[in-house]
């Protein structure tokens, strides 16, 4: 008896990551939901720039591969090309949305687009060797802050859900992790719901997955799930930052 | 035929885009195009389709990237500064081979320039719009007239090529008015089979991608993509000969410049001098036939351009060097008179303009 599947949206090929990277999982969550929405049919992934560039091929669902950043604006254009028949998501790193795609993931918020966005938060550029991401910690030593990142020079890391429940647009905001299997059911929620709210017609739903680079950050896969405990939720603390509907039901 | 309505040149590109089917538009404010998107703003909601005023250009043609993998007709449009920003999604474009209409109403330039016509982005739109070996078909319109009949003509050629079609107007064209018909027999959307749309759980999923990472198969797909555009340039070339059968000297402007020219010539021939323009309607792919026609005849070819000198080189070389071709033509927003072109023309009748 099989008692544990691959997920039928997950394309049944070797992926590219490294030993102990979490994409293995946020991609085996993303498509476990697709599944259990019924929905990879009529789904379109979009794919950014970065270590999960090659999404494209993981996933058995339609996917579009976007320019650095851009995914948010491409996904408003395949849901806007025909809204009740899409279901669009985009999954991407920090670079991509926080840095070089900043405008776009802040103004498909603002204007509530119908879409879902999975955001891996690892604090660092996965695919060019390591250097300092827009989420990379005070002090954390790169390839590009090799004496640590020096805020004095350039600047603090960037909390997106938390600056993203300012705005009155999105729908919903939940930052989790998956470096246990606590969190890890606890993230599959949060992605189903950020699905969920997209076949509502609820709006704009990110998930930011604090994630862990043991290549990049030169730990062990072990040694780095624990720094996500240590030293990344103290400064991206866990949670939902915005939820309407929820707070609607509560007034 | 039906009746005539005045129009703007922007406006008659949007209720163009729309009789051909367009619904959707994505764009960003720039002076002079923005009668586009406001025209759009208008119509859109109307009729079903989608406006929308991106956060900037760069986030516009990404949106055009999104509706065209789809393979829903979309546009977008601007002026030289927002045009350079869409750079980045123009290659993107070329890349995946999607197709989307692109529309530049120029402005004088470099920088933030000025808002007044220009022809300064010819380089720029036939030969590097971005990184990459691409093209784009481009498409000069030199009335109120071919701003709409060039819109429709743009999107079909894109389809059938799986390739941007840029109308390459100026802010002449966009402002000034003119009696348009919008009769257009529009056929049946081509079948777009690679368009992700989702796999319905009918068909294995579609990937829409300009990423190769190993060469052999990048190299591959350039070189497939440059026997389509010899396909094209053997194709679908376009351009309009003015008097050109006795011409003992040759005229070549397109769009505004094309208009001012012929103006110039008509008072040349009422001085006797034989003189005829050439007016490329396409300016990728650019013209050759004409030019090498007109090289075993004429003495001389003057280019009349709002640029310091950029068709001229795709002159001289459809014309094989065989004749001196010159220059005649004003920059940042000035507009050559029939005057100057008049003068360069008699020049060239008594021994040639240096």
């Amino acid at each position: 008896m099989v008692v544990f599947e691959k997920p039928k949206a997950l394309a049944d090929v070797q992926m590219h990551y490294c030993p102990g990277c979490t994409h293995g999982i946020v991609h085996r969550l993303v498509a476990e939901v697709i599944d259990e929405l019924g929905i990879e049919g009529k789904t379109i992934g979009i794919a950014p720039v970065g270590c999960s560039v090659m999404a494209y091929n993981y996933f058995n669902c339609d996917m579009i591969e976007a320019a650095h950043g851009r995914a948010p604006a491409v996904a408003t254009g395949v849901k806007r090309s025909d809204p009740e028949n899409h279901i669009v998501f985009t999954y991407q790193g920090d670079g991509d949305l926080a840095s070089i795609g900043m405008a776009e993931t802040v103004h498909s918020a603002a204007r509530n687009e119908n879409i879902t966005v999975i955001f891996i938060n690892n604090a660092i550029y996965g695919m060019t060797g390591g250097q300092m991401a827009p989420t990379s910690l005070p002090g954390q030593v790169t390839q590009t802050s090799p004496y640590g990142r020096d805020t004095d020079a350039c600047g603090f890391p960037i909390r997106v859900c938390e600056m993203l429940s300012t705005l009155d647009g999105p729908e919903y905001l939940e930052r989790v992790t998956v470096n246990n299997v606590k969190n890890v059911k606890n993230a599959k929620k949060a992605i189903k719901k950020a699905f969920q709210n997209q076949i509502d017609g609820k709006g704009f739903s990110l998930v930011e997955v604090v994630s862990s680079c043991p290549t990049n950050w030169g730990m062990t896969p072990q040694d780095a799930l624990k720094w996500i405990d240590e030293k990344m939720l103290p400064y991206y603390p866990l949670g939902v930052y915005k939820d309407r509907s929820a707070e609607k039901e509560e007034k | 035929m039906s009746d005539k309505v005045l129009m703007k040149g922007n406006e008659a590109i949007a209720e163009a885009a729309i009789i051909a089917g367009c619904r959707h538009y994505f764009g960003y404010p720039i002076t002079p195009q923005t009668e586009v998107a406001a025209y759009m703003a208008k119509r859109m909601p109307k009729i079903g389709g989608t406006f929308l005023q991106a956060e900037s250009e760069i986030a516009a043609i990404n949106m055009v990237y999104g509706v065209a993998s789809t393979g829903k007709r979309v546009m977008t449009s601007s002026s030289s500064p927002g045009i350079s920003l869409k750079g980045e999604g123009l290659s993107y474009l070329a890349g995946a081979d999607l197709p989307s209409l692109v529309i530049n109403v120029q402005r004088g330039g470099p920088g933030l320039g000025g808002i007044q016509p220009s022809q300064s982005d010819y380089f720029q739109a036939t030969k590097g719009a971005a990184h990459g070996d691409f093209h784009m078909l481009v498409l000069a319109p030199s009335s109120v007239q071919e701003m709409a009949d060039l819109t429709v003509k743009g999107f079909d050629l894109a389809d059938k090529y799986r390739m941007t079609a840029m109308v390459l107007a100026d802010g002449t064209m966009g402002q000034m008015m003119e009696p348009v018909s919008l009769d257009y027999e529009i056929g049946e959307p081509i079948e777009k089979p690679w368009a992700t749309t989702g796999t319905k759980m009918e068909r294995p999923h579609n990937i829409v991608n300009s990423l190769f990472l190993e060469p052999d198969v990048l190299e591959k797909s350039n070189f497939e993509r440059y026997e389509r555009y010899s396909y094209i340039e053997e194709n679908e070339c376009m351009y309009e000969e003015y008097m050109m059968d006795d011409a003992e000297i040759c005229v070549t402007a397109f769009g505004i410049a094309a208009r001012v020219s012929k103006n110039a010539i008509n008072e040349a021939r009422k001085k006797g001098i034989k003189v005829g323009l050439i007016r490329p309607i396409t300016l990728w792919p650019f013209p050759k036939a004409p030019y090498k026609k007109a090289a075993d005849k004429v003495k001389e070819i003057i280019s009349v351009e709002l640029s310091m000198g950029q068709m001229i080189e795709d002159v001289r070389l459809a014309s094989e060097c065989k004749v001196p071709v010159t220059l005649c033509n004003r920059v940042g927003g000035m507009i050559p008179t029939p005057e100057q072109v008049l003068e360069a023309i008699e020049k060239a009748a008594k021994g040639g303009n240096k």
